[in-house]
């Protein structure tokens, strides 16, 4: 039986010939990864092992962006623990305020990941960097402190699904819709387990954008992993970004599906997953006048380049509506600085948006745009749980940057199309 | 390995964000944590929950983010096990790993009600709910999984040299 992608680069990393779904496995990952919440956590696990060194302190990265910078004392505690262990241990990969971004952004941005690569995180997201061809994945702090120490993880093999991406997608979609799509056809447990594997005529299409946030919420599916096939614009990519030398992995002609999905580019319009799940997606025909209090515009999932350009687009020349705040969240130093020169800072300020320092903050309720009761937002994150951007009373609707950005415009949850049109 | 406590039911799809929301996150301390679990469901959870009780959830149980905090909070709330039809991988994983014990079983998650006095015994892989008589099976634990759990943990687990 051949292998998938996934199935190949875990059993290089575990040192075998091959594996199958189901095996488990020890790998040794190239590069270990927590944040400012999980960090602290893995490393008082560390600290109990009795480990004086961690096992390589090239390959483990820690990021400070949940609640960074600071938000209270006892976010401060948690990054100082975090800064004290990286001087102790002498980790060169930690980013701290002014230097740190959203660690989804950050990493790929800053060559951390190449292709062929596994990468295990102590973040759901962890994930992303499937857009790279790697093997990329979310454990918890335990198995962060584990591998730091040891440099080994176990995993199962995962069985895959194969999700064929074909023809072209239309203006104003990206790959949030089409992520939002698949996970409306599927369900938030449709992938649980499994890897969801990308191919097909449609990929060519898909910026690099677009493949980080599809493969960023893959999770959002249950998934254990999404990855992508390598193609010219994955190795320009790395290229750029001084990534050490990619191995390319594709899969056997005879790899085992246990599920195969279509998706017709074309076919995609601009979705929106209602509360308080991400696989209840609407688009447009079914969406009515929902009016809102908030728009976030950033994450690990929609803070690139890209998606500033996709909203600055539709702000130019705007107001956003009265009533509505409009939170813009660059996911990195580099991207602020990008879309300073680029002067799209100026057309959010003047539109009425402001503009944050690099932040997860408002995804998770953090801080940074808490929801207040009954209130609510059109974000570019990730997951609209209960409460997941403020009080239990709010609610979050999921969306592509072009919609967030129209929604600012009107005050209620609206397609690029419309406001775009105003101009015709 | 054998836990008996009350059940405490709940449905599909509940989230870390739920279980432990990130408002709460600028803190590792399990008793704090515990404080607030489950509240913006349940806001009368973290008060009734006895020592021991059992969790039942349905499918997906523990979706969404990959903190730790999650099964930390559950524990140090004092439920002894949960049940669920199915889980979230991360969490199942970190279960584990802080030693909370945790098995998938769509029947008995299908049939408990709220307050059933439940007997899960994970050497046999069979979970028993004593206010009706009815017996499920499920997946036993390896041994190196119970004694994972028994000893608090991975960690523990490696500190006294077990794995």
């Amino acid at each position: 039986m051949g292998m998938t992608m996934t199935q190949k680069i875990l059993a290089a990393h575990a040192g075998m010939q091959a594996v199958q779904a189901g095996q488990l496995l020890l790998i040794e990952p190239d590069r270990i990864l927590g944040n400012d919440i999980t960090s602290p956590v893995a490393i008082r696990a560390f600290a109990r092992l009795g480990k004086e060194h961690v096992f390589d302190r090239d390959k483990i990265t820690l990021v400070m962006d949940h609640f960074v910078p600071n938000k209270d004392i006892k976010a401060a505690e948690q990054c100082r623990c975090c800064r004290e262990f990286s001087r102790e241990q002498g980790i060169p990969h930690f980013y701290d305020a002014g230097r740190m971004g959203i660690e989804h952004v950050l990493l790929p941005e800053q060559g951390l990941v190449t292709a062929g690569d596994a990468v295990i995180g102590a973040d759901s997201h962890t994930c992303t960097y499937g857009a790279l061809g790697a093997f990329s994945t979310g454990v918890g702090s335990t198995d962060m402190a584990c591998g730091m120490a040891t440099g080994k993880a176990w995993f199962k093999v995962p069985p895959a699904i194969r999700v064929n991406l074909t023809g072209t997608k239309r203006r104003f979609v990206s790959g949030k819709d089409i992520i939002l799509h698949l996970i409306g056809k599927i369900g938030v447990d449709g992938a649980r387990y499994c890897s969801l594997e990308f191919t097909g005529d449609g990929i060519a299409s898909l910026s690099m954008s677009d493949r980080f946030c599809i493969c960023n919420m893959a999770i959002e599916a249950g998934a254990k992993n999404g990855i992508f096939p390598v193609d010219a614009q994955t190795l320009e990519y790395l290229k750029a970004h001084g990534a050490k030398e990619p191995v390319v992995y594709a899969p056997d002609k005879d790899a085992e599906y246990i599920r195969e999905i279509e998706i017709n580019l074309p076919d995609v319009t601009p979705t929106v997953a209602f509360p308080h799940l991400p696989e209840n997606t609407r688009t447009f025909d079914e969406i009515g006048e929902i009016p809102i209090d908030q728009v976030v515009i950033g994450s690990c999932t929609n803070g690139r380049l890209e998606d500033l350009r996709a909203a600055a687009e539709i702000l130019k020349g705007r107001k956003c509506a009265e009533n509505v705040r409009v939170i813009v969240i660059p996911a990195t130093q580099q991207i602020y600085l990008n879309a300073m020169e680029e002067g799209l800072l100026r057309i959010f300020i003047e539109s009425g948006a402001v503009v944050s320092t690099p932040t997860c903050g408002p995804c998770l309720g953090g801080y940074m745009g808490i929801l207040a009761k009954g209130e609510r937002a059109v974000a570019t994150t990730n997951r609209n749980f209960v409460g997941r951007m403020g009080h239990p009373e709010s609610e979050v609707y999921l969306a592509n940057p072009a919609v967030a950005a129209a929604s600012a415009v009107t005050g209620r949850i609206t397609s690029p199309e419309e406001v775009m049109n105003d101009e015709i | 390995m054998k836990y008996e406590g009350n059940a405490i039911c709940f449905g599909d799809h509940v989230d870390t964000d739920v279980i432990i929301p990130a408002r709460y996150l600028n803190t590792g301390d399990p008793a704090e944590l515990a404080l607030h679990c489950m509240e913006d469901i349940d806001k009368t959870f973290a008060g009734r929950v006895r020592k021991g009780d059992i969790l039942v959830a349905g499918e997906n149980f523990g979706c969404g983010s990959s903190r730790e905090h999650a099964p930390i909070a559950l524990k140090a709330c004092g439920i002894s096990v949960v049940i669920a039809k199915s889980f979230a991988r991360i969490f199942y994983r970190n279960a584990i790993n802080i030693g909370l014990a945790i098995t998938e079983c769509p029947e008995a998650a299908a049939a408990v009600s709220e307050g059933d006095r439940l007997e899960a015994d994970f050497s046999l892989g069979l979970i028993r709910n004593l206010t009706t008589g009815a017996e499920y099976r499920t997946e036993p634990f390896p041994p190196f999984i119970q004694q994972i759990i028994e000893n608090g943990g991975l960690i523990p687990a490696i500190q006294k040299g077990i794995i």
